[in-house]
C-alpha cells in the first residue's frame, strides 16, 4: 500500500522542536555582527537571516532572525546553539542531519525549513572566509 | 481561558446530541430494514431525521440520502451525476475555490474523459455569473459552486447562478456544497433551485462522520458503490444510524432560534474584526465585507509573519485558529482560495482563519484580541521582514 495511504501525523513536531519554538534561543538581531547572512525568499514562505560575531575564529555570539514556520524557528534556535563556542572550522563541519537529530528528527515535509537555516549558516562562513580572506585551515 | 475559533474546520459534539447517539448504539442499534421490532424503530428514527434534515434546506424527506460527511456527498453527487449523463455530454463547470472535496474529484473526472472548466473569482471571491454563461454548453451536464467558501466566507450568489445555467440548459443539473455555509446562512433549495446539495454534521456540533446528499426528486444520478442495499441504493451499506440521530438533532438545536443565532455569530464577527483593525497594524482582509460574508468566518493576514507560527504561539494560549499559510499543508504551497483573489504567497503565508458558531462565546473573542497583539508584535519582533515594506 503507497506510504500517503497511511501516513499520520506528517506535519507532527518533536517535543524539543515544539520546546525551542515556545522558547527560541539567540533570536533576534545583532549589533555590530562580524557577518550577516540571508537565505530564502519571502515569497516560498520563509527568510532566514544569521548574525555572526567571530573572534579569533572563534563564534563567541550567533543571533538569527525568521519569517518562517516553527521547524525554522527550532532550527535557527539548534543551529546557533550548536555553534556557539566553536571555531569556524568545527562549525563549517556542522551537518545537516547533526542539526535535525539534535532536534529529535522533524517532519518530511519540513526538512526543507531545516536545510534553509543550514544554508544561511554556511553563507555566513563563506562569508567570513571572503571577508577575513582565509580559506580552511 | 481557552477560545476555540476553528469551528470552521470542526466542533465539538454538543451534549445533548451525545446523549441522543448514546441512544442509538446502546438501545435501539437495529438494522433498519429489519421487520422485527428494533429494526421498525431504527427505521422510524431514520425518518424522522430525514423529516427534520429535509426541513432545515426547504427539501422533501425522500430527498435526502445519508452519507459519511461533505466529502462523500460530494464524491457522490459529482461522480454520481456525471457518469449517468454522460450521454448527454461530458462537460462540468466548478470554481477555483472550491473545496478539495469538490476539486480532486472533477480532477479524478478529468481523467476518466470529462472536461472541466474551473472558473476565477474576483478579489473577495465571488464568482461572476457571466463566466458561467460564457462557458456554458450544449455538453455541460453539471455546474458545482459553493454558498459559502469555507476560507474567506464569501457568499456566493447560487440563486442568480442557477437561473442563468437553468435558462441557457434545462438539463445542466446544479450542485451547492453547502457545508461551510449550513446553519450559517439561509439555504432552501427551491428557492435556490439547486438539484444537488451537500451537508455535514461535524460543523454544526453534529457527530463526525456523518453527512447528507439532497438530491431533487428526477435527478439522473447513479451510485458510484455498490453493495448491500439497505435504506438507498444510491449509498449502499448500513447506516450510520447514531451518526444520523447526532446529526438530525445536531440540526434541530442549530435551526432552534435560527436568527438568533445568526445574529450572535454577526455581533462575534464584528467584535473581532473591529478589535483586529483597532489594535493590530498591517493587517490585511481576506474575502468580503458586510452581508457577503458568512457570520462565521474572519480571516486576516498579518503580513511579515508566516501563518504556522501565530497559530502555535495562539495554541499555547489555548487558542484554537487555522491558517492558509503553505508551511501547514502536505503540498508546501499557500492556499488555492487566497491564490485565486490573488493575495501575493508572501501574504498569503500570513493569513489566519478565525471560524465560529452561535455556541461561541463572546469572552472566547475577548481572550483571542488581549493575546493576539502580542504574538504578532513578538513575532514580528524576530522576523527579517518589514510588514510596513510588504
Amino acid at each position: 500500500m503507497p506510504a500517503e495511504y497511511t501516513e499520520r501525523s506528517l506535519l507532527r513536531y518533536t517535543e524539543k522542536v515544539l520546546e525551542l519554538f515556545r522558547n527560541p534561543k539567540n533570536m533576534g538581531e545583532m549589533k555590530d555582527p562580524t557577518v550577516v547572512a540571508v537565505e530564502g525568499d519571502p515569497q516560498c514562505g520563509d527568510m532566514f537571516k544569521m548574525f555572526l560575531r567571530i573572534e579569533n575564529n572563534k563564534i563567541v555570539d550567533a543571533k538569527f532572525l525568521s519569517f518562517g514556520c516553527a521547524a525554522n524557528i527550532a532550527t535557527g534556535s539548534m543551529t546557533t546553539e550548536l555553534i556557539k563556542g566553536k571555531s569556524v572550522e568545527e562549525a563549517e563541519k556542522l551537518t545537516i542531519k547533526q542539526i535535525t537529530d539534535a532536534l529529535g528528527g522533524l517532519p518530511a515535509l519540513k526538512m526543507h525549513c531545516a536545510v534553509l537555516a543550514y544554508k544561511t549558516l554556511k553563507k555566513a562562513l563563506q562569508e567570513y572566509r571572503a571577508k577575513s580572506g582565509g580559506a580552511s585551515a | 481561558m481557552k477560545a476555540y475559533l476553528d469551528c470552521g474546520s470542526t466542533t465539538w459534539t454538543h451534549p445533548q446530541v451525545v446523549q441522543e447517539m448514546r441512544k442509538y448504539m446502546e438501545e435501539d442499534f437495529g438494522h433498519p430494514i429489519f421487520l422485527y421490532e428494533l429494526g421498525t424503530r431504527a427505521a422510524a428514527a431514520v425518518d424522522r431525521a430525514r423529516e427534520v434534515i429535509a426541513h432545515s434546506i426547504g427539501g422533501k424527506p425522500e430527498e435526502i440520502v445519508f452519507t459519511s460527511g461533505a466529502t462523500e456527498a460530494n464524491d457522490i453527487a459529482l461522480r454520481g451525476v456525471a457518469y449517468a449523463n454522460r450521454n448527454r455530454g461530458r462537460h462540468i463547470i466548478t470554481t477555483k475555490v472550491e473545496n478539495p472535496s469538490v476539486l480532486r474529484v472533477c480532477e479524478r473526472l478529468e481523467k476518466e474523459g470529462f472536461k472541466v472548466d474551473y472558473l476565477p473569482v474576483d478579489s473577495e471571491g465571488f464568482v461572476d455569473p457571466k463566466t458561467v454563461e460564457e462557458k456554458l454548453t450544449n455538453e455541460t451536464i453539471l455546474v458545482s459552486i459553493g454558498n459559502v467558501n469555507d476560507e474567506i466566507g464569501t457568499i456566493q450568489n447560487v440563486e442568480e447562478i442557477v437561473k442563468i445555467v437553468k435558462e441557457r440548459n434545462q438539463h445542466t443539473y446544479f450542485h451547492v456544497n453547502a457545508a461551510a455555509g449550513y446553519a450559517r446562512v439561509p439555504i432552501d433549495v427551491g428557492h435556490m433551485g439547486v438539484d444537488l446539495l451537500s451537508i455535514s454534521a461535524h460543523k454544526i456540533h453534529g457527530p463526525k462522520g456523518a453527512g447528507a446528499l439532497y438530491v431533487r426528486e428526477g435527478t439522473r444520478i447513479e451510485p458510484i458503490d455498490y453493495g448491500y442495499i439497505s435504506l438507498s441504493a444510491l449509498r449502499p451499506g448500513t447506516e450510520n444510524i447514531p451518526g444520523i440521530m447526532g446529526f438530525a438533532k445536531a440540526v434541530e438545536l442549530a435551526f432552534d432560534h435560527f436568527d438568533a443565532h445568526i445574529a450572535h455569530m454577526r455581533k462575534l464577527q464584528a467584535r473581532l474584526m473591529q478589535g483586529i483593525e483597532d489594535k493590530i497594524p498591517h493587517v490585511v482582509l481576506h474575502g468580503p465585507r458586510g452581508e457577503k460574508r458568512s457570520p462565521a468566518n474572519v480571516n486576516y493576514s498579518f503580513k511579515g509573519i508566516e501563518g504556522e507560527s501565530i497559530l502555535l504561539r495562539l495554541d499555547m494560549h489555548g487558542i484554537a485558529v487555522a491558517t492558509g499559510s503553505a508551511c501547514s499543508t502536505r503540498k508546501l504551497e499557500p492556499s488555492h482560495v487566497l491564490s485565486a483573489i490573488g493575495v501575493k504567497p508572501e501574504i498569503a503565508h500570513g493569513a489566519i482563519r478565525f471560524t465560529f458558531t452561535w455556541l461561541t462565546e463572546e469572552k472566547e473573542i475577548d481572550h483571542a484580541l488581549e493575546v493576539l497583539p502580542r504574538v504578532i508584535e513578538d513575532l514580528r519582533r524576530i522576523s527579517p521582514i518589514k510588514p510596513e515594506e510588504m
